[in-house]
């Protein structure tokens, strides 16, 4: 559905009259990653590794400073990233739709729900024009476990699981393949956590949608993906079916992130004291050459960066 | 040492009256980490500043009784205030990036932090912020004085915050989401150094968060807060492995086990949502999404109970021991969407 090859993503280091010539945050150093059709990738990293970026990059919200992107479309030739024309771009964005982490900072709260959903959709190359759209708002309300009547209501009358609600609809109404879920649960309480979970996989299974699926609590990442790439330094350090990489992390790094999670009831491990990922990344420094994933069976890969 | 007595904090609002604190109880000895447990609107984060007494101006109530030895912190003249925070309670905050004052220096709002607890002269003021950066592991302690706020990563700032809480050698550390803000590794490490200080100094800690899991790990006892009431206190252990009230029991399950997928293990759900603030319903707050509910759940609160493990809880009903309590209320929820 999706293919990754060798993405990269520099910004210059400071803005405007601060730019410091030459120097670079390296985002994302050559990520190579295929995401299936029909499937949840979860992406799992701390800030800074570079996993919001991947995200950014696959609805053409930033420009790859090198590699090239491939998402299938469903008729023609798959979109190549970089050098979309404005149309294709278009194209891109209704195929491939993000779901933001805060509902409360992306809706316009000015907006009803009815023109949070029409106001975007206008602009998408699939707008069947107003009246049958806004039967498809109704109809996509009520999919997302909301009443018709909610949609002449304004965000702010909706609580924070709501709201995540609208936004999913927001997301749907362009009949998209691919979703991007960034962080979409890490604001809400667990308690609720768990309805927009459910809401998230059945919609995958009555719309055939591939998700991206960003997260930094592992234990939600792992509940809901099929595949899990995991994140550090703006490179993908290891790669597995979920259950293996649960069972069989490789890589320094996944074991260290493992170790971290709070369990119910286990006392909290902390890292050993000369693991070298206990200070900040440096993203600033340029990241190391090696950077390959080498394959150990049963679609697991494992870099050799960090190692 | 600390001993809180049907607390109550009420706001005045644009949409009405919010009792966001509505009688809670807690005790809390040297040396103990009382976790204080709630999700958005719970009233944890209300609790925590009403017991430093920082409040926005907008309060119209106050009430009940935070009793720290002698005295009462909810009586106290401006006067004693000024002695009893940072000396007595200390807290620290979840955005540390945020509490500090961009174009300071750390050393020199560290240094200032400690003149404010007493006289001291400048240089020796200047080496008791070392031995504090010292104290809370920031490497290079001496050098780095001169660094300022955006030069830290979050931990580290987390860090230099809780060195700030220590300079007035208080008894009780007051932590509002001390870790939410950062990454799983750093969080780990930001909890062995408070329950290093707990050990060292025999601190006391009122651990608040909304992440069950976190907190489960080393809390000595447990405060479950819900709709601005305490739902279920008592030795985190007990509340652990077998919870009194069905919210208790609700959160636990909706925990996600590290490792569960959900092809093998349905997730049970909590139906609906935390109540209204402005306007709470007569009976117990978390009647509308409990299973269990009866009529009665919904037309008086119910009083807190005490059973034989030292476990008070506010609820009538005995069923909590049923483990598939919230699995029927997934599945109704799967039907109804």
């Amino acid at each position: 559905m999706i293919r990754v090859r060798d993405a990269h993503k520099r910004y210059p280091l400071g803005a405007g009259f601060f730019t410091r010539r030459g120097q670079y945050i390296h985002a994302l150093n050559g990520v190579d990653l295929e995401i299936r059709r029909g499937e949840i990738y979860g992406l799992v990293g701390e800030s800074g590794s570079g996993k919001t970026t991947t995200a950014r990059l696959l609805v053409g919200m930033e420009e790859l400073s090198a590699g090239s992107i491939e998402v299938e479309v469903d008729a023609g030739a798959p979109l190549r990233l970089p050098g979309l024309d404005r149309a294709a771009l278009r194209r891109l964005r209704s195929t491939v739709r993000y779901v933001f982490q805060d509902p409360a900072r992306s809706l316009n709260p000015r907006l009803s729900v009815r023109e949070v959903l029409l106001s975007g959709y206008r602009y998408a190359p699939g707008w069947p024009g107003t009246r049958a759209a806004e039967r498809e708002a109704e109809a996509i309300v009520r999919e997302v476990g909301l009443r018709a009547r909610d949609l002449e209501r304004r965000p702010a009358d909706f609580s924070g699981g709501q709201r995540q609600r609208i936004s999913i609809a927001r997301a749907l109404i362009t009949k998209p393949r691919v979703l991007i879920c960034d962080e979409v649960v890490s604001a809400l309480d667990v308690s609720i956590q768990g309805q927009i979970l459910l809401l998230l996989l059945r919609l995958r299974r009555e719309h055939n949608l591939t998700i991206v699926f960003i997260g930094h609590d592992l234990s939600v990442v792992a509940y809901v993906s099929d595949r899990i790439g995991v994140m550090y330094r703006g490179l993908l350090l290891e790669e597995a079916p979920t259950e293996r990489l649960i069972a069989d992390p490789r890589h320094r790094y996944t074991r260290h992130l493992f170790a971290s999670l709070p369990r119910l009831g286990t006392p909290l491990r902390t890292a050993d004291p000369d693991s070298p990922f206990r200070t900040r990344a440096d993203l600033i420094q340029p990241p190391p050459p090696e950077r390959d994933l080498v394959s150990v069976g049963d679609g697991h890969r494992v870099s050799r960066a960090f190692a | 040492m600390l001993a809180v007595r049907n607390l109550c904090v009420g706001f005045a609002t644009a949409a009405g009256r919010l009792d966001a604190v509505r009688g809670v109880d807690f005790d809390l000895a040297p040396g103990q980490v009382l976790g204080v447990v709630g999700e958005s609107g719970s009233g944890k984060s209300v609790t925590a500043h009403a017991l430093m007494r920082l409040l926005p101006a907008n309060v119209v109530e106050l009430s009940g009784q935070v009793r720290v030895g002698e005295r009462d912190v909810l009586t106290m003249d401006r006067h004693a205030l000024r002695a009893y925070r940072g000396r007595t309670t200390a807290m620290i905050f979840q955005e540390p990036g945020r509490s500090f004052d961009p174009i300071y220096s750390i050393g020199r709002s560290l240094v200032e932090t400690i003149q404010a607890h007493g006289k001291i002269e400048p240089e020796a003021a200047h080496q008791r912020a070392i031995a504090l950066l010292e104290e809370v592991n920031v490497e290079a302690a001496e050098r780095r004085m001169a660094n300022f706020p955006h030069q830290f990563s979050g931990g580290l700032l987390q860090r230099i915050m809780i060195a700030h809480a220590l300079a007035g050698n208080p008894e009780i550390l007051i932590a509002d989401e001390p870790t939410t803000a950062l990454d799983v590794t750093i969080q780990a490490e930001i909890v062995a150094l408070l329950l290093r200080l707990r050990d060292e100094r025999g601190l006391a800690i009122i651990f608040i968060t909304h992440n069950l899991a976190l907190i489960s790990s080393f809390a000595d006892t447990l405060a479950v807060m819900y709709g601005g009431l305490v739902m279920e206190y008592g030795p985190a252990r007990q509340i652990l492995s077998a919870p009194r009230h069905p919210y208790t029991a609700g959160l636990l399950a909706s925990l996600i086990p590290f490792g569960a997928h959900h092809s093998s293990r349905p997730l049970p759900i909590l139906a609906g949502a935390p109540p209204d603030p402005v306007a709470p319903e007569p009976g117990c707050a978390f009647a509308p999404r409990c299973p269990l509910a009866r009529d009665a759940c919904r037309s008086e609160l119910p009083a807190m109970r005490t059973d034989a493990a030292g476990i008070a809880y506010r609820c009538i009903v005995d069923g909590v021991k049923d483990p598939r309590l919230f699995e029927s209320a997934g599945a109704d929820f799967g039907a109804r969407s």
